[in-house]
């Protein structure tokens, strides 16, 4: 069943002064602290006697250490040390395993292998002097070829990047393939219409505010260590550290303060939390490092890094039949993709969109380059991205060739509520979903006719309007453990819930905010469930000493996964609470009826007891019915059965300066379905937010490198992130259809945006451009790139 | 956080001290003035000074007066104070064009206009500017003051004429009778530097331009003032076909470089555009037609 609604008026929604015991709109918890300033995030972290690492880097893409000279800056009079590749080889610590079961130098021992790679540290006193002493080490380096080009990763004369590995004689790091090659061969050579276009996702960066870093803290005489990191997931990379580094986990208490975005850029394990950890162990005091900003761009879990040539087959009506692509993916120097280990190319496989297809089949090369590691990160749901963007590119190339509406086209081709749960022809089950509805709600909002009909009179006078659709169904919450784990840990999620006996309550969950408001969301689901407003549930998270285990906050997973696992936590609680009551009561537990916050006897209203009673009583020194213990708490872990699969229609209109090229994004309207709504305001600031990253990345971003490997993008001057003056005044409304398996009926929204709004951009300033004669351009669609394609030049990004 | 390396540092107390400060430091030393380009460099180790001289107590170079020829700016006045002048929006609204379009507001705070000419970045509004105004500026040292034009200043990139014992101290715009004035961004993003800017001014005789001067920025080091460009307006009366003559020879008189900004082509292309943007605009101001 789906419900409909645009959003409220916010004047409407300032009248509103009730705060909702359960779901609806609330300010958010943690806001009094970080808009005063108050947060705590790790850079606020300061311990006595605590020291600075700062780490060396190099300055080429591929080359041979020759040798490293460090007495000048062991000379420095703040320096407290300095540590090298081979000091690390010594303890057996110069590699360490990436997420993706790659090795991954955490200091370079024998070669360079991307610009910015990890080569030495130091350790002073200060900030300061750490930095000025690296200009102390000499290193030679031998320059070798670099690989930068990666559709030449796999020419027989590349050289080898990953000579460290054993036998290795190519770049090649997998191919990987879903779908039925054979049937969508067959669909193909049957169909009346194919269209193919080369589809290339840049590599872009998340760009988080707060950059990456730790304060690591050895303590001598216990061994313990405690780590403060900027940590997506701390209770994975804490079970990691001690499978890695062979410390005894209840040992290690990794602990995630405040956050300042992640975006999957703060989930795999660094070098230089490695290093913090071994710089403590070693000197016996607190060591803090933290990146810079032209770090954290030009080292750290990069995003996409897509060729992908995409084909779409139909009938001449415009029925689609088939899609199929190839993909070529450039996981830089270390294959440091964190997905899930049985999905090297992420959730690329539903790349058959929100279509109902006779057939699919794609196949993926994954290769070394000379560039930094990463592959997973900017809100991408495991590689949903990509492709929901090739797909909704080549949905609109085929409109193009087959001079459809591309609503319309989209409109006669999308799965059929009745279709639900749908299988994929790569079989993923989609849980549920109603297209339709949504599309048209987005048409309505934009007055999409009135749209086209401007369009064709500005056409008229040799103005560029453009007007880009895209229908995105996303995959999200990993994922049952049979299928889904990350270095063998499955993605299960715990929570504990405790009700105190003043009836107050504190919930304990394994995921961490980095922004996203689950110290609000999470409290509006126990409080949805037992009745307790929100105000007196305290949240607590990101310390693996006072939470439950759990894979962390990525991939939209944390409402799925533990939004699930806090509502059936605290159905546990309630579960006893009934048992209490009755007693209380006198009456069976069948007898009781809940209402938000207490249990009353069936047909007798008035006699009832409310949840902060049965609190006190949990606890006091009262009656409980026999063979009860005492106190108000439970424990769960969360297994989910599917993944959720929200949906959303994203319009993008667009105006081109014909003579400067430049594009202004007139509007975006965005309807979003992510199931049953916890807090709406915090889900249209995700959006917003979403919606802001595609301007991004359809407009402005990439990172780029110069044929030597040189990384041009190190500095937000060079790598550029949308403002308001870019961006519009979003128009959002949503649908609401409830994932069937879920206890309360949600889905993830936090990367719906950044998946969907891309290709409605992109569809936008190629509808503009239709009559130059423009069926694709690649992003980033600068004003240079723009003009360009309108000169006949379009040229791939990379 | 990056950080810098270690430096000296000294609030200058008056424009004699600061002076003093330079001749006795050298080329080791630096003015900091609003700061905005000087210390993230600093901060990113491509500029490594051994003193920064603070000269923001400066008080005197804080001004825009005008007296019968000319308007004349303190070298310390803020992008914001520019902005906001309504003197300089009367006299020459091509300031207030291009200030909307510089950086942001907290960088517009602090950032002043003899900071963004010393700068000299090739980059740079303020220089395109001042060059299209005619402006001159007033350098000081211990043996006394000179005058140099726009053209003299600007030696090369993130070079000019001010040596390590002198200091920039003013700018003087001629005020003549008739002008008018307009300038042009393209940025790939609001803040953004320009991918190519024009500012254009003219000065008008009736129903033709007397004088009239355009300056580009970001299409190489020695665009901001054309001298084919005057000579094409100089007499010349107004009209779609002039302004395209006039785009076409700065065009071909700029020397763009391909980088992540834009392609050579592209900006070559901006440049034409955009010139005859400025000066279709200049010109309606000019005679009262702005829309």
């Amino acid at each position: 069943m789906t419900t409909t609604e645009p959003a409220p008026n916010p004047a409407e929604e300032a009248a509103e002064e009730e705060r909702p015991i359960g779901f609806g709109r609330l300010l958010r918890k943690e806001d009094p602290r970080l808009i005063r300033g108050m947060g705590n995030f790790v850079d606020d972290i300061q311990l006595k006697g605590m020291l600075h690492l700062a780490i060396l880097r190099s300055p080429m893409a591929h080359a041979r250490i020759v040798s490293i000279d460090v007495s000048a800056a062991q000379a420095h009079p703040k320096v407290v040390a300095v540590i090298t590749g081979a000091d690390l080889a010594e303890q057996g610590l110069a590699w360490m395993p990436t997420l993706s079961n790659d090795t991954q130098a955490v200091l370079a021992t024998d070669k360079v292998r991307f610009q910015h790679q990890e080569v030495a540290f130091v350790v002073a006193e200060d900030r300061y002097s750490a930095r000025d002493a690296l200009e102390l080490i000499d290193v030679e380096y031998e320059l070798l070829s670099p690989v930068i080009n990666v559709r030449k990763a796999l020419d027989p004369d590349a050289p080898i990047i990953r000579d460290d590995l054993e036998g290795k004689t190519d770049n090649h790091i997998f191919d990987w393939e879903t779908g039925d090659e054979a049937a969508t061969e067959a669909v193909f050579l049957n169909a009346e219409v194919v269209v193919s276009e080369e589809i290339i996702y840049p590599r872009v960066h998340p760009a988080p505010m707060e950059t990456c870093g730790c304060v690591a803290d050895v303590e001598r005489v216990s061994g313990q260590l405690t780590l403060w990191c900027t940590s997506q997931a701390p209770h994975a990379h804490r079970t990691v550290y001690a499978l890695v580094a062979g410390l005894p986990e209840h040992k290690i208490r990794v602990i995630a303060p405040d956050i300042g975005g992640g975006f999957g850029n703060k989930v795999p394990i660094y070098p230089g939390y490695v290093c913090a950890i071994v710089a403590s162990l070693v000197i016996g005091k607190p060591v803090k490092w933290m990146e810079d900003r032209t770090e954290n761009l030009v080292s750290t879990g990069f995003a996409r890094d897509y060729v992908m040539k995409a084909q779409i087959a139909a009938t001449k009506e415009g029925k689609i039949l088939a899609v199929r692509s190839e993909v070529l993916a450039d996981h830089g120097a270390f294959n440091g993709v964190a997905a899930p280990v049985k999905y090297p190319a992420g959730f690329f496989g539903v790349f058959t969109g929100s279509y109902d297809l006779q057939a699919a089949h794609a196949k993926m090369t994954a290769v070394y380059t000379n560039k930094a590691p990463g592959g997973v990160a900017y809100a991408c749901s495991f590689r949903i991205t990509e492709a929901v963007y090739m797909v909704e590119r080549i949905v609109d190339c085929l409109a193009h060739e087959l001079k459809m509406d591309p609503a319309e086209l989209r409109l006669k081709n999308l799965i059929k509520p009745e279709q639900f749960p749908y299988t994929t022809k790569t079989g993923w089950v989609y849980d549920s979903g109603n297209y339709e509805p949504a599309m048209r709600m987005a048409m309505d909002m934009a007055g999409y006719e009135e749209l086209r009909r401007e369009q064709a009179e500005k056409r008229e006078r040799g103005e560029l309007m453009g007007i880009g659709v895209s229908f995105f169904t996303e995959a999200v919450g990993a994922g049952p453990r049979k299928d889904m784990d990350i270095l063998g840990l499955g993605m299960a999620d715990g929570c504990e819930l405790r009700i105190h006996p003043t009836g107050k309550a504190v919930v304990r969950l394994s995921v961490k905010t980095q922004g996203q408001g689950h110290e609000t969301t999470f409290a509006q689901i126990v409080a949805e469930e037992i009745g307790i407003p929100p105000e007196d549930i305290e949240v607590v998270q990101g310390d693996t000493d006072n939470t439950p285990f759990g894979l962390g906050t990525y991939g939209s997973r944390s409402t799925p996964v533990s939004g699930a696992a806090a509502a059936l936590v605290t159905r546990k609680v309630r579960d006893k609470a009934q048992i209490i009551a009755s007693g209380m009561l006198e009456v069976s537990v069948a007898d009781l009826e809940w209402t938000k916050g207490s249990f009353a006897v069936k047909g007798d209203p008035s006699k009832s007891v409310t949840i902060q009673d049965i609190a006190m009583r949990a606890h006091g020194a009262g009656d409980l019915p026999e063979g009860l213990e005492g106190g108000l708490e439970a424990q769960i872990c969360y297994n989910p059965e599917n993944l959720t699969y929200p949906f959303g229609a994203y319009i993008c209109v667009v105006d081109i300066d014909p003579g400067t090229a430049v594009v202004t994004v007139r509007r975006f309207i965005a309807v979003d379905d992510c199931g049953t709504q916890i807090n709406p305001m915090i889900i249209e600031g995700q959006v917003h937010g979403g919606l802001a990253d595609g301007i991004g990345m359809a407009m402005m971003q990439m990172i780029a490198f110069d044929e030597d490997g040189n990384c041009l993008a190190g500095s937000l001057m060079d790598y550029l992130i949308p403002t308001a003056l870019e961006t519009p005044d979003w128009e959002t409304g949503h649908t609401v259809t409830p994932s069937p398996h879920h206890p309360f009926g949600a889905k993830g929204i936090g990367e719906s945006a950044t998946v969907g709004s891309p290709p409605a951009v992109v569809n936008a300033i190629v509808d503009a451009l239709k009559p130059y004669g423009i069926r694709h351009a690649d992003m980033p669609l600068t004003p240079s790139r723009v003009w360009e394609t309108m000169q006949g030049n379009h040229t791939p990004p990379i | 956080m990056q950080v810098p390396a270690p430096f000296e540092y000294e609030r200058a107390t008056s424009v004699e001290h600061a002076i003093a400060l330079r001749e006795r430091l050298g080329e080791e030393a630096r003015f900091v003035a609003g700061g905005h380009s000087l210390l993230p460099m600093m901060k990113l180790r491509l500029a490594n000074p051994e003193y920064l001289i603070d000269i923001n107590d400066l008080s005197e170079l804080f001004y825009i007066s005008e007296d019968a020829n000319e308007v004349r700016i303190g070298a310390m006045t803020r992008h914001r104070d520019l902005l906001d002048s309504e003197l300089l929006a009367q006299h020459f609204p091509i300031f207030r064009d291009a200030e909307k379009v510089i950086a942001d507001p907290v960088v517009r705070n602090r950032g002043t206009l003899g900071g963004s000419l010393c700068q000299a970045d090739p980059s740079e509004d303020l220089s395109a500017v001042c060059a299209a105004l005619d402006a001159a500026c007033v350098i000081k040292s211990t043996s006394g003051e000179r005058v140099v034009s726009m053209a003299d200043f600007h030696v090369g990139p993130y070079e000019t004429a001010v040596g390590d014992a002198e200091m920039l101290t003013e700018i003087r715009i001629p005020l003549r009778p008739n002008s008018g004035s307009a300038y042009e961004k393209v940025e790939r993003r609001a803040g953004d530097w320009a991918i190519v800017s024009s500012g254009a001014a003219v000065w008008m005789d009736g129903d033709v331009i007397a004088n009239g001067r355009v300056g580009l920025a970001a299409v190489g080091p020695n665009t901001t003032s054309i001298e084919t460009v005057s000579a094409a307006l100089s007499g010349a009366a107004p009209s779609e076909e002039l302004y395209q003559t006039v785009g076409d020879i700065a065009a071909a008189n700029c020397s763009p470089q391909t980088d992540q900004r834009g392609t050579a082509a592209y900006k070559r292309h901006l440049a034409m555009e955009l010139t005859r943007r400025s000066l279709r605009r200049a010109v309606a101001r000019a005679t009262g037609q702005e829309a």
